[in-house]
């Protein structure tokens, strides 16, 4: 029997957790220190916290954050969804081998290259009949919404391909029409699938640094940029606390959808 | 009628997306090789399109220059292509150095323990890399917390340093793509056939021979899978060059960035992203013809 581990591989693994969670929780303790110096213990505080309230430009840029991700993650899980039903349900239509390779080749494109090319057509768009006109907000969700898409698909194609087709088959044969099929069968069914899409597609979102600083403008500064601009000056308690409190949230987040999805596969 | 809105609704199912994806995901590419064959100049924008409708008609007239000028200077962004590969490349090694232990025993343990070890690895994916790169700083910093613990333990006087080396580099690539290397070796070893394992060992194998000439082998793919996995974003790397490299670690997305906004040579930047694209189509299409090759 072998189901013993070596002890070389449970010390590297060991390792490697650490490395994943190390910094972080470091982090997280001296958010809760007192003085300015960052690395000396000058005792426990919560002051961070209450001065991150008094940052008008960070509180401007999480709105702006959380806008872009609710909208961009929203458009996402609706046209993953329907990318999702085409490559699932339809076996043949014309327009499916370009199709699974513009929701796929996101995957794999540098976020630097995305996000240059995404400029440079917003630009060219702009030239020849004026939208969008400088770019912005909605430029942003946009590119987010572009990319995010192609990640719910995933994440939705592979319930939708995994689902009992016998209770959408028996609620067919006793003559329930395809909407009603639809909205009260399989929806239901892959709707875990659905929120975590939409999770996954908000955090992508809420987390872009590289896309978002090519294809924003001037006073559309989201939380991501704003952040990298204050690190590139030094490290201070205050980026600790609200370096936190994003990592707390988006880890809560993934509790809730890694529940979702680990319930649904222990029922099974 | 009925069967009139369902051929349009999934007209709608295909063409929604197809078209979204279409317009804002094909169209900026094709932009930005018009823009690569396209002649700098200064005005705005700061190129002369290619392809162009204009008053009097269409015309297409590509223009290699931009690309003749990076053979040109070919040591000036050469280098950023060679470090680029160089860092993605070792990146992708110490991930799997890491990353098969901690498949292979999360692929080991019990049911329970698994969920939350697997839990406990998506988790850090899914947080900010920047906030991430952020805490690594704090750590490896002159005044930060490791350096603080050695001189305390007398271990050395003056700080170390540890930015702005390959060093902090390479702890920010493992911190950030160290799950998605271990997210495929973990599909192919919890998938390994224990009754094999266990033949082997009452045959008298070895654990070393057992895993070389066993667990290896049929866990190639999700090693294939998860250097491809870290390999292909780990080239075009962005904000772990910028936050914990030196001035001299220069990569190609860094280089994307400084000829459009510094430089304002758009052209030249456009031509560099698809020299990037060439590199990550590279090993997709060897993977792609390696998988043709051991089906036939």
């Amino acid at each position: 029997m072998r189901s013993t581990v070596p002890l070389l591989v449970k010390l590297l693994a060991i390792a490697g957790f650490g490395i994943l969670y190390i910094p972080v929780m470091m982090m997280m303790i001296y958010s809760f220190n007192r003085g300015k110096l960052v690395s000396v213990w000058a005792g426990f505080s919560t002051k961070w916290y209450k001065e991150l309230w008094y940052d008008d430009v960070l509180l401007t840029a999480l709105y702006k954050s959380l806008l872009i991700g609710f909208s961009s993650a929203t458009i996402s899980t609706i046209f993953g969804l329907l990318i999702a039903i085409a490559f699932v349900r339809f076996a043949h239509f014309r327009g499916r081998l370009f199709l699974s390779l513009v929701a796929s080749a996101p995957l794999v494109m540098p976020e630097a290259v995305t996000g240059l090319s995404m400029l440079l057509l917003f630009i060219a768009m702009e030239a020849s009949f004026g939208w969008p006109s400088g770019r912005g907000v909605d430029t942003i969700m946009i590119a987010h919404a572009t990319f995010g898409m192609c990640f719910a698909a995933v994440v939705i194609q592979t319930r939708l391909r995994d689902m009992d087709k016998s209770l959408e088959e028996a609620a067919r044969d006793l003559g329930g029409r395809q909407p009603f099929v639809f909205l009260s069968i399989i929806l239901p069914l892959i709707l875990p699938s659905i929120i975590a899409a939409w999770l996954l597609s908000f955090t992508l979102s809420f987390d872009d640094l590289v896309i978002a600083s090519f294809v924003s403008g001037p006073g559309s500064s989201t939380l991501p940029i704003v952040i990298f601009s204050k690190i590139r000056l030094g490290v201070s308690p205050e980026i600790n606390a609200i370096a936190t409190l994003m990592i707390l949230t988006i880890s809560a987040l993934v509790m809730i959808g890694s529940f979702l999805v680990l319930r649904r596969d222990g029922k099974k | 009628m009925h069967s009139f809105l369902q051929k349009f609704g999934r007209l709608l199912v295909i063409w929604l997306p197809l078209g979204w994806l279409g317009i804002f995901f094909m169209l900026p590419l094709v932009e930005m090789v018009n823009v690569s064959l396209s002649e700098a100049r200064r005005a705005v924008p700061p190129y002369n399109p290619a392809f162009q409708i204009g008053k009097d008609g269409i015309s297409f007239q590509p223009a290699v220059d931009n690309y003749l000028l990076i053979y040109e200077y070919w040591e000036d962004y050469l280098w950023p292509a060679v470090n680029s590969v160089r860092l993605a490349f070792f990146s992708t090694l110490y991930c799997l150095l890491f990353a098969y232990p901690m498949a292979w025993w999360i692929a080991r343990s019990n049911k329970s323990l698994q969920h939350i070890l697997l839990v406990l690895i998506l988790m850090p994916f899914w947080t900010s890399s920047l906030l991430r790169m952020y805490a690594l700083i704090g750590l490896l910093n002159p005044n930060g917390v490791i350096n603080d613990f050695l001189i305390w333990a007398g271990i050395t006087v003056t700080p170390i340093q540890m930015m702005q080396t390959d060093f902090s580099i390479y702890s920010g690539m493992i911190l950030t793509y160290l799950p998605l290397m271990i997210l495929p070796l973990y599909a192919s070893l919890v998938r390994l056939d224990n009754s094999v394992l266990e033949a082997a060992a009452d045959l008298g194998a070895k654990n070393w021979d057992i895993f070389r000439t066993i667990i290896l082998p049929l866990s190639m793919p999700g090693v294939i899978a998860g250097c491809l996995l870290v390999f292909i974003p780990a080239v075009g790397e962005f904000v772990i060059p910028a936050l914990l490299g030196g001035p001299e670690q220069l990569m190609l997305g860094k280089v994307i960035w400084t000829e459009f906004f510094r430089n304002r040579d758009w052209p030249v930047a456009a031509a560099i992203a698809i020299i990037l694209i060439a590199i990550i189509i590279l090993p997709i299409v060897y993977a792609r013809y390696q998988d043709k090759e051991s089906i036939s």
